[in-house]
């Protein structure tokens, strides 16, 4: 039987020298789930989507990601991820087309010419094919980080801080890939200190706050007010305790909304 | 089937490398500039006397080889560090050897290149006759880049996210390289006092002995460096 969760990891713990980044965190997705990872800077949102993308190795602690063992089937894993950060993993002295070619042909795809102008087109930048990226602009850059994930069509998507310095358009047309995403029975997870945006994006929320999970919150219990009240007091340090979700089962967030 | 898809992956990072490189002449200026740096002061220091120019030609002429080759290796995973390409590249699925054998195909090229242009203006500077001898010249120069370049890719990774990496490449590669470069520079001095490629045989065997050593352990410690 098909595992239907996509993600399913279990006291993930990182530490970077004498830094512990990440202190034993579990966390599920379930396929077409979109989870947003809130915290502020320094929270480990960053290094947790690092371990999940298989771009880092855990300290301790592991699961499965698509139903692939997080240490042992990473090139399984890579073949079905997404990554979209802020970051944008793009060469700046090559053209939009021939990032999509590279990137494509690295990861075993033989993408057709008309493949990648249909990527293109659908994000805006067909007209600007030829130019080189270090000419675009941000929201430029990103759309064409879409298009490369339109190419590989990943089953879950990774998103680092993905609406930093986005105008209106890139925002909707990257809110409205997660969604399509979503549509097609795929996950996303998404880490970011942006409220409002993670609001309008997911179904679950994770609350993180020095590196552990302070609490899960499901979108249907709370409105956009009340998750930024949680977010201070959880994610903020305003009497939120490290690492005192519980099990997973029992935290959406009612019971501290009520105890408010 | 396997086969093809390392040789098209080895083959795409290769011609992204190239491609960047023609876009943004930053490694070849670079090396190129330097290179005539080192062959202009040493000429200006040692004088116009003859013999004393020939003593020191090989000790030169690799100094100017392997410090150029070793700007370029600095300068190799620069287009990786912009933008975090070295995690999507990371997150490439697939054999790690043939992102090794890409980025070492492309650190050669610029090398040999660079090389191409440092020989004729080498001779011409130090009024030696390296024509009789450029076959040999050019096989030690050949033999000397691999072994250098395969163990720079590899230690050029491992120091690309270093602050000191400008520091630690040298740092690590040069000990390793010690072989490489004594037998480089004793198989050109041989060539260059005119005993034929018979009497260099011995340290052009040296040499095709490390590469091999190299080009065997190398692929299998990338991705070692590259999984953190």
């Amino acid at each position: 039987m098909e595992n239907r969760l996509a993600v399913e990891v279990e006291g993930l713990t990182k530490v970077f020298g004498s830094t512990l980044a990440l202190d034993a965190v579990d966390l599920r997705a379930a396929r077409g789930e979109v989870v947003a990872l809130l915290g502020p800077n320094g929270a480990g949102k960053t290094t947790l989507l690092k371990l999940l993308s298989t771009a880092l190795k855990p300290t301790a602690g592991g699961g499965r990601i698509l139903g692939e063992d997080l240490v042992k089937g990473r090139d399984p894993i890579r073949r079905r991820i997404g990554m979209i950060s802020h970051n944008h993993h793009l060469y700046e002295e090559l053209t939009a087309e021939e990032n999509l070619r590279f990137a494509a042909t690295m990861r075993g795809i033989r993408p057709e010419h008309d493949a990648i102008r249909k990527a293109l087109a659908e994000v805006g930048l067909e007209a600007q094919a030829g130019g080189k990226v270090r000419t675009y602009s941000t929201g430029m850059k990103r759309r064409l980080v879409i298009g490369k994930m339109l190419l590989f069509d990943p089953e879950l998507l990774f998103l680092d801080e993905p609406h930093n310095t986005l105008d209106q358009a890139a925002i909707a047309l990257l809110n409205g890939y997660v969604a399509s995403v979503r549509a097609r029975g795929g996950s996303a997870i998404v880490a970011t200190h942006n409220l409002s945006r993670a609001y309008d994006m997911a179904d679950r929320f994770v609350l993180m706050r020095e590196g552990a999970v302070a609490r899960h919150v499901e979108k249907e219990h709370v409105t956009v007010d009340q998750l930024r009240e949680l977010y201070t007091r959880y994610a903020e340090n305003d009497g939120g305790v490290p690492g005192d979700a519980g099990p997973l089962r029992q935290a959406d967030g009612r019971e501290a909304l009520a105890a408010s | 089937m396997v086969v093809a898809e390392v040789m098209r992956r080895t083959w795409a990072m290769t011609w992204k490398d190239v491609r960047v490189e023609l876009r943004a002449r930053e490694r070849m200026n670079a090396m190129l500039f330097f290179a005539a740096l080192v062959l202009f002061i040493f000429n200006f220091a040692l004088g116009p006397d003859l013999s004393k120019l020939r003593d020191a030609a090989p000790g030169l002429l690799w100094l100017a080889f392997l410090f150029t080759g070793m700007l370029g290796l600095g300068r190799s995973f620069q287009a990786e560090r912009e933008n975090e390409c070295f995690e999507e590249l990371l997150l490439t699925p697939g054999d790690r050897e043939s992102l090794y054998f890409g980025k070492l195909a492309g650190n050669i090229l610029f090398m040999v290149m660079a090389e191409m242009l440092i020989l004729p203006l080498f001779a011409i500077l130090y009024n030696l006759e390296i024509w009789s001898a450029l076959p040999g010249l050019l096989l030690v120069a050949c033999l000397g880049t691999v072994g250098f370049s395969t163990i720079g890719t590899l230690l050029a990774a491992m120091t690309a996210h270093l602050r000191a990496r400008e520091v630690m490449l040298p740092l690590l590669l040069f000990p390793l390289t010690v072989p490489v470069i004594l037998g480089s520079v004793k198989a050109t001095e041989a060539l260059l006092s005119g005993a034929g490629l018979a009497e260099a045989g011995h340290w052009v065997k040296l040499l095709a002995g490390f590469d091999v050593v190299f080009l065997v352990v190398c692929p299998l410690a990338f991705e070692f460096v590259l999984e953190e």
